[in-house]
């Protein structure tokens, strides 16, 4: 999907845990998240440092979208 | 009883003109024309062609709307068993046109279309798992090759016959999956598979890996302050109750859902469905995968410029790639259209 709408010409960026398979697709931006069930997240956390860490990924998906790539770059 | 095939051809299989003819509107004809006369005969025993559809290739693409008009009211008037298009060998625009018809007459009206193309022909790409696309050659040298290979096919949906798996029935793959019984349980075909590997032996894998094509990266976002941001996930977060009914593994569709309203994905009013991971962290805050919440704070804080009204989401178990690519081209479209500048997607 992350590619389809890359096609487009809008500059997407691909927060996932699975790294290796978003890659081997060839996504362009890639952030690499917390886990499976909780991609941007993390439960064991206190509410405020999950808050934290969540707004640090997003932070990541930002700047990578304001960032030209010329390949596979992760953030 | 025989069964009833419609055959579409090009101006030039038409044998109406060349280039020049390109432009021409679509014409019925109720006898089979240029290569539908020796399909005809291959599929004597058991088929017919009732008729001839032709279309210019430069018609169809720039007026494809009209075009499909002509085509579906033939189709609906004759109700054919099955629909036959091409060979459209390495013709781009006669690709186009073969995927674009067949594409709409499988799915609107169900009735199976057989088609047959280069393999780098552009219209390959465009068939949407509804035709059965017989691999040919790059030119119509290959006429004579590639009618029987149709014709077989043909045969079987004609009378009403499921078709096997592409390498047994002789068709490209569509790209889809389909589960069948085995003699041997899966960790035992594994492990044989791996010890095969180990030593070096040849072995076939049992579901190819799919080649990925590389695209351009979309230039960076110049003011991030301005830009309007959407957020996609395939993490199956769903409003609670699943009212789109998406699946929760090979999904079949996607869901959009207008968040602009709120501040957050919350426990209270979204769930997932997605089948392949514990879904307990996810329900308890649904913006642990799609985090619409930070999405909304930065928009407060003025870092981006909008939260794009709607929010995307389907499931990524278990979907096909074809799915895959179709889902990733209608929301595509979709934002495009909506002028959105940069897209969050997240996964599972």
């Amino acid at each position: 999907m992350v590619k389809e709408i890359e096609r487009y010409g809008i500059p997407v960026v691909h927060m996932s845990t699975i790294t290796t398979i978003s890659e081997a697709v060839g996504a362009n931006r890639i952030v690499p998240t917390v886990a499976i069930p909780y991609p941007v997240g993390n439960p064991s956390l206190s509410e405020a440092v999950e808050l934290d860490l969540r707004t640090k990924l997003v932070k990541r998906a930002l700047t990578a979208l304001t960032t030209d790539v010329s390949e596979v770059t992760q953030f | 009883m025989n069964f009833k095939a419609i055959y579409y051809v090009n101006q030039f299989f038409g044998q109406i003109g060349g280039e020049d003819k390109a432009g021409m509107e679509p014409m019925f004809k109720e006898e089979a024309i240029g290569p539908a006369m020796g399909f005809n005969t291959l599929i004597k025993e058991e088929g017919q062609v009732i008729g001839t559809i032709i279309c210019g290739d430069n018609y169809f693409n720039e007026n494809k709307e009209d075009a499909m008009e002509f085509i579906m009211d033939i189709v609906k008037k004759h109700n054919p068993d099955v629909l036959i298009a091409g060979p459209a060998f390495n013709a781009g625009r006669y690709g186009m046109a073969c995927a674009g018809l067949a594409n709409e007459v499988n799915e609107k009206l169900g009735i199976p279309v057989v088609t047959g193309m280069y393999i780098e022909n552009p219209g390959l790409d465009a068939v949407n798992g509804t035709a059965y696309v017989v691999e040919v050659s790059d030119s119509a040298a290959g006429m004579r090759e590639a009618l029987p290979k149709m014709a077989k096919l043909a045969i079987k949906l004609g009378k009403g016959e499921e078709l096997g798996k592409p390498d047994v029935e002789g068709y490209l793959p569509q790209g889809k999956r389909l589960t069948v019984f085995s003699d041997k349980r899966g960790s035992k075909r594994a492990v044989e598979m791996l010890i095969k590997r180990f030593k070096n032996e040849e072995f076939t894998t049992e579901l190819p890996m799919s080649v990925f094509d590389k695209v351009e990266p979309a230039p960076a976002i110049k003011d991030l302050s301005k830009a309007t941001i959407a957020l996609v996930t395939s993490g199956g977060m769903v409003p609670i109750g699943n009212p789109d009914r998406i699946q929760s593994a090979s999904a079949q569709k996607w869901g959009k859902y207008n968040v602009a309203n709120i501040d957050a994905l919350k426990g209270n009013d979204f769930c997932t469905i997605h089948g392949g991971f514990d879904p307990v962290y996810a329900n308890e805050v649904p913006d642990r995968v799609a985090p619409l919440d930070l999405l909304k704070q930065n928009e407060k804080d003025g870092v981006i410029g909008k939260v794009y009204d709607y929010f995307y989401t389907t499931t990524g178990t278990g979907t096909s790639v074809g799915k895959s690519v179709t889902f990733g081209k209608e929301i595509g479209q979709e934002l495009k259209d909506a002028g959105v500048d940069g897209v969050i997607v997240t996964s599972t």
